[in-house]
């Protein structure tokens, strides 16, 4: 069973969470910003940019 | 330029992981034998049918405002991951996927590996079944949750069965591992295409409306294929420097 939940984390999640949890982030942003009565369609490739540009820099960083 | 997208994006995300496949079921078929190989082949090949078929209907009765966001952000996960490894290794920080080498490693492991009678062996049943429902299994979501937005599971899993038959025939003409593919290519090509579907549909399931409607999806894939090629323009800058520092 936890063998199953490792393969589907490392499935679903990958290498990198903070890109997941940024996905997550960016359609909750854009749900609330639409609630909020605001034009959110600029939201979520704006958060995806920055998040593959924040995951990208964090393995450069390292080498 | 929906249902070219979707046809697009299953057969070459098929495409990609059949290679793949194709590589460690050839290493294991002439190390060890056919007959067990194939049993593998044939039982992960049944086992992601019916992963496909039970999932599309469980998919497809979501509502579509959530299915929206649940299939946006999947696509965005996945996309983001197919785009994240295919920079990685065009800029030099990570090593292309090299077929031949896998191949070499497979065989090595598969002769190292003991034999039991000559009935069923074990080894090249779990290996081969391993490597194809491994390789397949995100190529099955890709084709649900891709299709079922689109409504149309048949279209993306017609896309990805014809980059089966492709793989295997040229597998069959070259009986080598498919080393000139261009898969890094092709994993960019897919990653842009989910990333870019993933993107529209989550931020529409969220309420969001595009402007411009069903054409912002042509913007975000120009958006996105310019921010990436630029990501790895700017990685490749930045390595040579690293490494002489």
């Amino acid at each position: 069973m936890r063998g199953f939940a490792r393969f589907l984390y490392d499935f679903v999640v990958g290498d990198d969470p903070v890109v997941a949890l940024l996905v997550v982030a960016a359609i909750a942003g854009a749900w609330l910003l639409h609630h909020a009565g605001a034009d959110a369609w600029w939201a979520v490739p704006a958060v995806v940019t920055a998040a593959l540009a924040l995951s990208l820099w964090r393995v450069a960083r390292t080498g | 330029m929906a249902s070219l997208s979707l046809l697009l994006a299953t057969f070459l995300a098929s495409a990609v992981e059949a290679v793949e496949a194709f590589t460690i079921v050839l290493a294991v078929g002439v190390t060890r034998g056919w007959r067990s190989t194939l049993w593998g082949v044939a039982a992960a090949s049944l086992a992601l049918a019916v992963v496909v078929a039970a999932l599309g209907p469980a998919v497809t009765s979501i509502p579509i405002q959530w299915l929206r966001i649940v299939v946006g952000g999947l696509l965005l996960v996945f996309g983001l991951q197919w785009l994240r490894k295919a920079i990685l290794r065009a800029s030099g920080y990570k090593a292309l996927h090299d077929e031949d080498a896998t191949f070499a490693e497979e065989r090595a492991a598969a002769s190292a590996a003991g034999r039991t009678g000559s009935g069923l062996d074990p080894y090249a049943f779990t290996v081969a079944f391993k490597g194809v429902l491994l390789e397949g299994l995100e190529v099955a979501f890709i084709v649900v949750t891709f299709g079922a937005n689109h409504g149309n599971i048949p279209l993306a899993a017609a896309g990805a069965v014809a980059a089966v038959v492709v793989v295997l025939i040229a597998g069959v003409v070259v009986r080598a591992p498919l080393a000139a593919v261009p898969e890094n290519t092709m994993k960019f090509a897919v990653g842009l295409l989910l990333t870019t579907f993933g993107t529209f549909w989550a931020a529409e399931g969220a309420g969001a409306s595009w402007p411009g409607g069903d054409a912002a999806l042509l913007g975000l894939l120009v958006f996105y294929t310019a921010v990436s090629v630029g990501l790895v323009r700017l990685l490749s800058a930045q390595r040579p420097r690293e490494l002489a520092a």
